[in-house]
């Protein structure tokens, strides 16, 4: 059965962690573009304490404690508005998951409460030139290809992503640091909607490696 | 770029355990990083709580003290508090007359601060949060974050503190915050950029003859781009800029902060003060009070702001009454 268990999501979640710590140094060059530059290092110091809280988390219970667990060290170890805004979404995803197991359309579900977070929280709309218009287009890419399977999708989705992190560049911000800039943050991608796409990234490379059991 | 640091990762803990050994005065709590008064007030009062991102010194840590802040919080470089942090403090010193949380309009500490209000309110301490969006280099409309938080922020922690230290009750010291924030207006200006620790290198370039007009306090650039100027010139411009905004007219008197960016001279940020003394005689408008110095730094930038807010007799009273922290003292 095509789902995602306890050792998948576990693994997104380090694929994540060491896409931002590869990362760390792109995301801060977007961010000083358009924003404070500390993008790259936030997330880095919020992941390292993401895998250092999941190894002291015994025998999670589901899907969704693994998640809420990773979005509660995120509000609590970050700051800044990608703390509590990464770290809600998580959150909302771990609380639509409290099964053992979750199929695609579960999956998608969950994936959707993590973008209602987010947008909840910043009150941002799509074309706001934020983390919102990455995850938009990967959440719709992966509801449409949901029924492929979940690799599929999740690779379809972060393709997605990365489209909207381009679609992003001509934008002008509305919201976050980059709208003090005014029409000086047009011609830059958003240093948030870059971060999406690597954490949709980093779910289809852990459902391409590591296939489920059952 | 040269920095007197050990590591870029420990360049927060090591600076508030030096800040600690300054201040014996003061309860520094590095595990939880809440700069708090040494001892409880006698009585009941409201406790003035505040924090940001690190970068900004001495906002705000360097105005805790009887007189001003009950406890500080400081984020990462330019990055804010997290919500345990600020919860933290708001239980070190919540002394049953309830909180009231200063926070600059930035997306993140708005975000942390909410909630940890709250984390703050599932356990019986009432907190009431007071806003400051002084700048006005950012339009303030649906399209933007909102303006930011600056200069006025140490009018506000200052008259706050006043207040509360008398006893005014929790909605009374908020709403003054509020009207604090309401009567005042900043505007910066950047001759270089400021350089994070973590990041290593300025945040932008900035050719040698060319500033920016209407920075922030977080290294993001500015609205625009111009020729360097002579002082007075570019004094009357940021002058301007915030009378523009401000509902000042002839006779009023206003207490005026002239701010430097953390990379500027005192011997410059005097002659500033002397430019925009001059140019607001002309207008009729009197400084009654001034401060002139590093008070909302950005790092290591060079440049200023001004800070003008409107000021009747309440505020000027609440502004000369007793303070004593690491950054402002008078008796």
């Amino acid at each position: 059965m095509d789902v995602i268990d306890i050792p998948l999501v576990l693994a997104w979640v380090r694929e994540i962690a060491a896409a931002v710590e590869q990362q760390e140094a792109r995301l801060t060059e977007l961010d000083s573009a358009i924003g404070d530059g500390d993008h790259g290092s936030n997330l880095r110091r919020g992941f390292t304490a993401v895998l250092a809280a999941l190894d002291t988390l015994d025998e999670p219970a589901s899907v969704g404690a693994v998640l809420t667990r990773t979005g509660s060290t995120l509000i609590s170890k970050v700051g800044g508005a990608s703390g509590p805004l990464y770290g809600s979404a998580f959150r909302a995803m771990g609380a639509a998951l409290p099964g053992e197991t979750a199929d695609p359309a579960e999956f998608a579900a969950a994936l959707a409460a993590g973008l209602a977070a987010i947008r909840k929280l910043g009150a941002a709309e799509p074309g706001d030139k934020t983390v919102v218009d990455a995850w938009t287009p990967a959440l719709a890419a992966f509801e449409r290809t949901a029924d492929t399977g979940l690799a599929a999708a999740a690779g379809s989705a972060a393709e997605a992503a990365a489209q909207g992190v381009l679609d992003t560049v001509p934008l002008q911000a509305r919201k976050g640091r980059a709208s003090y800039l005014g029409p000086r943050s047009v011609g830059h991608p958003d240093p948030g909607a870059a971060s999406t796409e690597l954490i949709f990234r980093a779910l289809a490379t852990a459902l391409g490696r590591l296939k489920p059991s059952g | 770029m040269k920095k007197l640091i050990n590591t870029p990762d420990t360049v927060l803990a090591d600076a508030l355990a030096g800040f600690a050994a300054a201040h014996p005065e003061l309860a520094v709590d590095l595990d939880n990083r809440v700069i708090a008064r040494g001892s409880r007030p006698a009585a009941p009062k409201v406790a003035v709580v505040s924090g940001g991102g690190s970068g900004h010194e001495p906002l705000h840590g360097g105005f805790v003290g009887p007189g001003m802040l009950d406890a500080a919080c400081p984020g990462e470089v330019f990055t804010s508090p997290v919500p345990d942090q600020l919860l933290a403090a708001a239980r070190a010193v919540h002394s049953g007359a309830g909180v009231v949380f200063v926070v600059k309009n930035y997306t993140g500490d708005v975000l942390n601060f909410g909630l940890a209000a709250e984390l703050a309110a599932e356990e019986g301490i009432e907190v009431r949060t007071v806003l400051v969006n002084d700048d006005v280099a950012v339009e303030d409309s649906t399209w933007t974050a909102g303006r930011r938080g600056t200069g006025a922020t140490v009018m506000v922690e200052k008259a706050v503190g006043a207040l509360a230290e008398r006893g005014a009750g929790l909605d009374e010291v908020a709403a003054l915050g509020a009207r604090v924030n309401a009567a005042s207006r900043s505007f910066a200006i950047a001759l270089t950029a400021a350089t994070v620790p973590a990041a290593g290198k300025p945040g932008f370039d900035l050719p040698e003859d060319e500033i920016e007009v209407g920075v922030g306090i977080h290294g993001e650039p500015g609205r625009r781009r111009e020729a360097l100027r002579p002082a007075r010139e570019l004094v009357a411009e940021v002058v301007d800029t915030v009378l523009a905004d401000h509902d000042l007219t002839a006779g009023d008197e206003v207490i005026a902060l002239v701010n430097g960016l953390g990379g500027t001279p005192l011997l410059e940020l005097y002659l500033v003060y002397g430019e925009v003394h001059a140019r607001l005689a002309e207008r009729g408008i009197r400084i009654a009070r001034n401060l002139v110095g590093n008070y909302v730094t950005s790092l290591d930038m060079a440049g200023f702001s001004l800070t003008l807010t409107k000021a009747g007799p309440e505020l000027l009273e609440l502004w000369d009454a007793p303070v004593a922290t690491a950054a402002l003292t008078w008796t």
